[in-house]
């Protein structure tokens, strides 16, 4: 019979594997976060539409927000976004770095554990609280302690005159600083225990000391990690609304000192979007906000990639 | 002083700093928890904060079980849609990580993490409310199941490739298909990592106020109705803290303190049973 098998071939170099169908229905669902980052963007692309085509590039540059005369521009919105975040990491980065030190040693028995639950539950607590917090006890104490010493003593230096007030540029990085620190702490953490055990255990036996290890050998072995959990830490500053609409005084210009009031792109959508009508206004808004996300995703995606390169190279 | 004895006293020294700042982080955690503890409590005490609705300014005895219930409400709903989606998408990245699908998941839920909350409101606010014409809970659901999402997916994912092999091949072996291997055999074995994972997404999402500003919008009356204007927790705070009346802002610490008191008891839960997760995943 010509169907007969030839036994003489011998099996197969390879045999066809059966279709894995769970594989490919866990492939189909976890389309889901990738889709909606797409969606996202290109539905705010679409509502945005009216005020890109009428205001082109003008629009990140444009000083006037004028809703009556329907002219938009978002340079305040965006200067007072990077300057709230540029401060905040300057004040967050020195704590932090030392915070993922101190965190980063070898166990993790009594007080360190318990304060790295505490720095975990900082990223923990919901944005609108620290408003609060923000608004009616550090905006006051800040105004006293910190903006009137420093408007009295260096007021003559442009950016840190007077007069100081409690919602301030100031006091919403203030704000920021305390609310990405968990952030930065936990990747430059984990960063500096990627560092390989040999490298530090190799310092140690050449007598270094505590400190000698952590500034000539850790740190600049864990340096591009840093780096990456910086900019991680900036896309999560930008990104921050409620808090730093609570304090940070809602005025649409380009303050001259950072005691003054500010606005940022995130809080300009959050107090006027409901009030918008019309066309042109809301288009105005969403494009603020696609501005804003489209900043925000380029940040964590060169901030992830340096950080996890950063992991992958084990070896010095 | 000789050298070695300044460099022994400079790393003493830097020693003690760095553990200065790491206490000077610690600060603001205990001035938040000291002040919503101290501002919120005398709202909290009135059993009728927790049964009864908002009310206006000079009325006595408002509350804030309309935005409990909202919050709820919108929570629930977002999480029926994004535990189920995460929960699969995290089985996928463990089970099948090494595909270069995988990492553009992996990258995708990392940078979803990051994205702008506020930027989450506006999309919901164009796909339904603009379709519908007015505000509603089902809205902000959506806003917040695309937050929650991201969290479910990492969090299922490490906790399945927690699971020893072993457990995954013995079911193999016994000729079970790949589904019931996955489902029936690893989710369950790794269900506490699962599990809390789900839950800081539910405490996340339950303390955003950004998705839910234009979606769900708040509203002072009690209403059960997904398709309408719904009250949430976080809007309570926002609105009512930069309000001049004594009264309100009492209720707005009140609210803060609920909050609060949710995100620590989930938040220190968790990392009790993730634990017992990782003891009982080396035992297996």
């Amino acid at each position: 019979m010509a169907a007969a098998v030839d036994e003489s071939a011998g099996p197969p170099a390879t045999y066809p594997k059966p279709p894995d169908r769970y594989r490919t229905f866990t492939a189909f669902v976890s389309w889901a976060a990738p889709a909606s980052l797409i969606l996202i963007v290109a539905v705010l692309f679409l509502q945005a539409r009216p005020a890109i085509s009428k205001f082109g590039l003008g629009f990140l540059v444009g000083r006037e927000w004028n809703p009556v005369t329907l002219i938009f521009g978002a340079l305040p919105a965006i200067f007072g976004t990077v300057v709230t975040s540029a401060i905040a990491i300057a004040i967050a980065l020195p704590v932090g770095i030392a915070v993922a030190v101190v965190l980063a040693e070898p166990g993790a028995r009594g007080i360190r554990a318990a304060m790295g639950i505490g720095i975990e539950l900082l990223a923990a607590i919901p944005s609108v609280v620290y408003g609060i917090w923000a608004l009616y006890v550090l905006a006051p104490w800040s105004l006293l302690h910190l903006e009137i010493p420093i408007t009295e003593h260096l007021g003559f230096i442009g950016f840190l005159s007077g007069p100081p007030g409690q919602s301030s540029l100031f006091t919403a990085s203030l704000v920021l600083a305390i609310m990405i620190l968990p952030t930065l702490t936990a990747v430059t953490r984990d960063v500096i225990r990627a560092v390989p055990r040999g490298l530090r255990e190799s310092t140690v036996a050449l007598g270094a000391t505590w400190w000698e290890t952590v500034w000539h050998v850790l740190l600049p072995a864990a340096r591009a990690g840093i780096f990456g959990a910086t900019i991680l830490a900036v896309g999560r500053a930008l990104a921050e609304t409620i808090a730093v609409t609570m304090v940070i005084g809602n005025r649409f210009e380009i303050p001259h000192s950072i005691f003054s009031p500010a606005y940022t792109l995130a809080s300009v959508i959050a107090n006027e979007f409901n009030e918008a009508t019309g066309d042109l206004y809301p288009a105005a808004l969403v494009e603020l906000g696609l501005v804003l996300i489209l900043v925000t995703l380029t940040v964590n995606v060169v901030a992830l990639l340096l950080v996890r390169s950063a992991q992958a190279r084990v070896t010095i | 002083m000789t050298r070695n004895a300044w460099r022994r006293y400079s790393s003493a020294t830097a020693l003690a700093v760095m553990y200065a700042l790491t206490g000077l982080a610690l600060v603001p955690l205990g001035l938040v928890l000291w002040f919503a503890a101290s501002k919120g409590l005398p709202a909290v005490i009135h059993p009728e904060f927790f049964f009864n609705s908002e009310r206006p300014t000079g009325v006595t005895g408002g509350g804030v079980a309309n935005a409990i219930v909202g919050t709820g409400i919108m929570v629930g709903m977002a999480s029926l849609a994004a535990i189920p989606v995460g929960v699969l998408s995290g089985i996928y990245l463990a089970e099948y990580g090494v595909s270069r699908w995988a990492s553009w998941v992996r990258l995708a839920s990392d940078v979803l993490v990051g994205a702008p909350s506020i930027a989450l409101g506006l999309f919901a606010y164009a796909v339904v409310v603009v379709p519908q014409r007015h505000f509603s809970a089902l809205s902000a659901s959506l806003a917040l199941a695309i937050l929650m999402l991201p969290v479910v997916i990492r969090t299922t994912e490490s906790a399945v490739v927690l699971i020893p092999r072993g457990l995954r091949e013995s079911g193999l072996a016994l000729g079970l298909p790949r589904w019931r291997v996955s489902l029936q055999l690893i989710l369950p074995a790794a269900a506490p990592g699962v599990i809390t994972g789900a839950l800081l997404a539910v405490a996340r999402a339950a303390g955003e106020t950004a998705p839910v500003l234009f979606t769900g919008f708040g509203n002072p009356i009690f209403s059960l109705d997904p398709t309408q204007a719904i009250a949430s927790l976080p809007l309570v705070v926002f609105r009512d803290a930069l309000t001049p009346y004594k009264d309100l802002q009492q209720v707005a610490w009140g609210a803060a303190l609920v909050l609060v008191v949710m995100v620590l008891i989930i938040n220190l839960g968790s990392r009790w049973v993730l634990r017992r997760q990782i003891r009982l995943a080396g035992q297996l």
